[in-house]
């Protein structure tokens, strides 16, 4: 074996280490990675009252109450649901139907007090003729991110 | 690839491609700049800030194609001990690492508008933020040693280690719950944007390229003369020194 083979192997045996550590480290803190719980996980995981985090979902249609700057509506993962109060501004795409991400603490009545709201946005961008096209045509898969 | 590790070579061959690059550069910018601004449609939902997406995709895919040249050269000066692959590492880093600023930049403004937020720690922003750190880092080390032999090697086995975080980047939005939304353009099943916004964000992806080409050529010309006048010098003194 030349000098030039074995420093090949050696980088190639380097890369493959490295990148095999470092997808075993990311495994393993994969629950710390998540930017967001979903309603499911807030359900079946029973995160402990006042602990501050983050809950994403849709919001569902026909939820949104809102009274002066106080909002209430309720996010869903189409599998379980939970209900959030908050008040203050909200951003520009918060809509029914709409995915959302919202931080704040399980208060004991069950409800979620959130202190800020953040809009998820789809991956799909289109003019608006494309999009009021596609409504017509019954081919919109309205909010359904994956 | 090992006949232009040949200095004389590879000047050749970037005197012929410069003028192609920087014309690509000029025209598909013109191009991709007049339609992201003027000529291409508002998105359904996001409006004209839609339009911010034209410079920041293209510096992030910028931002990674930089690091995966970059990792190439430091393999190839590693393993084959070329002398022009370091330069060429190193004339890649401050350019991935502008455009990588410019992403995280632009993609601060669109966040603000768009979410609500200027930053989020999710994984996609806070891994294009290492790539940021990595880039820093490599221009340090590169420059920390007297003997420009050794910058060149440590900063070649940073950029190396480096680049597993390339593939967390690309992939960071469907492995984990982030906030950032997922993969548009380079995903299973064709790109999920509409062929009026597709157009102007490739030929912007197109003019980026052909910018980091001139700039590469030019740079990598410069670390060449560079070199030779470093040369030239240690004759001079060593011609000096026996002279006495």
């Amino acid at each position: 074996m030349t000098r030039k083979q074995r420093r090949l192997y050696f980088v190639l045996l380097g890369m493959l280490a490295l990148g095999a550590a470092v997808a075993l480290v990311l495994t393993a803190i994969s629950d710390s990675l998540v930017y967001f719980y979903s309603p499911t996980d807030v359900v079946t995981q029973r995160i402990p009252e006042g602990r501050r985090m983050r809950v994403g979902g849709l919001v569902q249609d026909g939820s949104v109450k809102k009274d002066g700057k106080q909002v209430t509506f309720v996010i869903t993962d189409l599998t379980n649901t939970i209900t959030v109060s908050y008040s203050g501004l909200l951003p520009d795409l918060f809509r029914e139907g709409q995915g959302v991400v919202v931080e704040g603490r399980k208060e004991k009545d069950g409800a979620f007090h959130a202190s800020e709201v953040l809009a998820k946005h789809d991956e799909n961008y289109m003019p608006k003729e494309v999009a009021d096209a596609l409504k017509k045509s019954g081919q919109w898969n309205d909010g359904k991110t994956k | 690839m090992h006949r232009f590790a040949n200095p004389a070579r590879f000047l050749r061959l970037a005197k012929v491609i410069l003028p192609w690059s920087s014309g690509i550069a000029v025209i598909s910018l013109a191009a991709g700049l007049w339609f992201s601004l003027a000529a291409s449609p508002a998105d359904y939902q996001q409006g004209d800030s839609v339009r911010i997406m034209y410079v920041h995709v293209p510096s992030a895919w910028m931002g990674m194609v930089c690091y995966v040249a970059m990792a190439v050269f430091s393999a190839m000066a590693l393993i084959w001990k070329h002398p022009l692959a370091d330069l060429l590492a190193k004339a890649t880093a401050p350019v991935g690492a502008a455009f990588t600023f410019l992403c995280l930049v632009t993609g601060s403004l669109w966040g603000k508008p768009m979410w609500g937020t200027w930053w989020a720690w999710d994984a996609r922003l806070t891994s294009m933020l290492i790539l940021l750190f990595l880039y820093l880092g490599y221009m340090a080390l590169v420059n920390a040693f007297d003997d420009p032999e050794r910058g060149h090697k440590a900063a070649a086995i940073l950029a190396l280690v480096g680049a597993v975080n390339v593939p967390v980047i690309k992939w960071s939005v469907d492995w984990w719950n982030t906030l950032h939304q997922p993969a548009s353009v380079v995903k299973m099943g064709g790109p999920a944007i509409d062929a009026s916004m597709l157009i102007p964000l490739l030929l912007m992806a197109v003019g980026f390229k052909g910018y980091w080409v001139s700039i590469l050529i030019l740079r990598s010309r410069a670390e060449i003369a560079g070199q030779k006048i470093r040369v030239i010098r240690m004759a001079q003194i060593h011609a000096a020194s026996r002279g006495e």
